[in-house]
């Protein structure tokens, strides 16, 4: 992969710490702005390259606000996020996060292909405009996801379904060794459900590392290498399968 | 077509028309971000607030394009750090800066004696632009023009979907800025065309009337800094016929052209109810849906 010619972030360039898990958080607390009371509460979470771990619990359990904390949209009140060994922002280009629909603006006169292109942006940077390379990764992933017969329209006027594909299309574009999903299946028709599975399990195979907050354990034929329970800001019990090892609040029931 | 050349056979007229032009295209490729991101407020504000820079400029004999820049650019810096805190309400906070400045404006003005050559600034003055004013003009429309080919990546992006953008590396915040920093530029060469008070007019009629014919940002530039330059030809040269203002003249070309845009719009929505079902390469909502339903039963 090629550098940015400039990066949007300085950093940029840090190479993964070798041995280093791909995601690791410790004693994570994360407050809200303007909040009184915080949404983390010492989160330690552990979960090496190539694990797919479920981030379960009930609404306002913190899954959002923990997979926004790793994206680096909150600031982090005290604890730490490694990202393959480095802090977050030093690593952009490797993780991608594929966010709730809500917030994106459907309206804006934006076609699906260049939504898609967007996400090969952090390999662009400045003054660097998407290449032959960029535009055939797009429409490699939008085929994949069913939406090549739509690059062309303007972003809202596909339906929920599509547009979350068009959302996860664009984090597939990104190529990156992280994967942060929230509720990727939340509310969509069955076709996207299975489209959104199936680019999970390709993304397992090619040994990416997943983080996926959902309600629906048996997703990914219940395949995960790791369940995180989040209750209140907290990790309320660890799987102790390979990969996730709580260490603050360890399972002990 | 004796009527349309002849009044450009004046040097003054030639001026103008370079300068409306200029202006016209400037604020319409702007206007598509400033529409976009409903902005429009603040690029009504930002022009007025040019008003008590311009004053000053005058009383003590500065550059008044400076002048009414330094005021410009203080406000769009004020107005964005303001938003940033969240302290007060945006728009609020624009509303009570704006008519503070302008206030100010208006009672330097009304201390003055040159009372008239203010009222320039109010309504400006196209036809008495010089060549000096020509060369600085020109230099903002470059200057803008090439920022935003040149960011536009960035500014689609962050206006687009800014946690995106904030997720890699790119501060939505620093767009704004630059965006608000274009703004004061463009708004300063409007205030020589047709004043402080109708320059958001050539910000965002061009630019909302090109929104109404297509969907795309690239196209919608186009559009709107073709319907600049039209509304400019067709706005001097009624003036001239008619004797009348010309910026009034040309901001009511650029609203005459909304009109009739949106009526063709409205009426090709009438008759053409299904017009937006192409055969495969498009679908629309409907009708993709029912299918996803159909192959799910």
């Amino acid at each position: 992969m090629k550098d940015p010619w400039i990066p949007y972030s300085r950093g940029w360039h840090a190479d993964p710490v070798r041995g280093a898990p791909a995601l690791l958080t410790e004693s994570l607390v994360v407050t809200y702005p303007g909040a009184s009371c915080p949404a983390l509460r010492g989160v330690s979470v552990r979960v090496s390259c190539g694990t797919c771990a479920a981030l379960v619990g009930p609404n306002g359990s913190g899954k959002s606000t923990f997979l926004k904390a790793v994206a680096g949209l909150l600031p982090v009140a005290s604890g730490a996020i490694r990202v393959h060994g480095n802090p977050v922002g030093a690593c952009h280009h490797r993780v991608a996060y594929l966010p709730q629909r809500g917030e994106i603006d459907w309206g804006f006169p934006i076609s699906v292909e260049r939504l898609v292109l967007t996400g090969r942006y952090v390999h662009l940077g400045w003054l660097a405009w998407p290449g032959r390379r960029d535009r055939q990764i797009a429409t490699a992933v939008l085929e994949r996801l069913g939406l090549d017969s739509l690059a062309g329209q303007q972003i809202g006027k596909l339906s929920g379904g599509q547009q979350q594909r068009a959302l996860l299309a664009r984090a597939l574009a990104q190529e990156a060794d992280l994967l942060l999903l929230d509720e990727p299946s939340n509310g969509v028709d069955a076709r996207t459900q299975e489209t959104i599975y199936d680019a999970m399990r390709s993304l397992r195979n090619q040994g990416k590392t997943l983080v996926v907050a959902t309600h629906d354990l048996t997703l990914l034929d219940g395949a995960f290498g790791a369940v995180v329970r989040l209750r209140d800001g907290e990790v309320e019990t660890d799987s102790s399968r390979n990969g996730v090892a709580g260490k603050e609040r360890a399972w002990t029931g | 077509m004796d009527w349309l050349i002849e009044p450009f056979r004046h040097v003054f007229m030639q001026h103008a028309l370079l300068a409306a032009v200029l202006v016209g295209v400037t604020c319409a490729v702007l206007g598509v971000h400033v529409v976009q991101r409903r902005m429009a407020f603040i690029g009504d504000a930002l022009a007025h607030t040019t008003l008590p820079g311009l004053v000053i400029a005058h009383l003590f004999g500065w550059s008044l394009s400076l002048g009414g820049f330094g005021a410009a650019l203080a406000t769009g810096l004020l107005i964005g750090w303001a938003s940033r805190r969240h302290a007060v309400k945006e728009d609020a906070a624009i509303g009570v800066v704006f008519t503070g400045m302008f206030a100010l404006g208006v009672l330097l003005m009304s201390r003055t004696r040159s009372y008239r050559d203010l009222t320039h600034m109010l309504f400006g003055n196209v036809l008495g632009v010089t060549t000096e004013d020509l060369w600085f003009i020109g230099g903002v429309a470059a200057v803008v023009l090439l920022c935003l080919a040149i960011f536009h990546k960035e500014l689609e992006l962050t206006a687009c979907d800014p946690t995106h953008a904030e997720v890699i590396g790119l501060r939505s915040d620093r767009m704004r800025f630059l965006l608000l920093g274009l703004l004061a530029l463009a708004v300063v060469t409007g205030i020589q065309t047709v004043g402080v008070i109708l320059t958001n007019a050539l910000l965002i009629t061009p630019a909302a009337t090109a929104a109404l014919l297509s969907d795309r940002m690239p196209w919608r530039m186009l559009l709107g800094a073709l319907l600049a330059t039209a509304c400019s030809v067709a706005g001097l040269t009624l003036s001239y016929v008619a004797e009348t203002s010309s910026g009034a003249a040309i901001v009511l070309c650029c609203t005459a052209a909304f009109m009739a845009a949106y009526a063709a719009r409205s009426a090709s929505h009438r008759l053409r109810p299904t017009a937006s079902i192409p055969v495969t390469k498009d679908k629309p909502n409907k009708v993709a849906m029912a299918e996803e339903v159909s192959r799910c039963n």
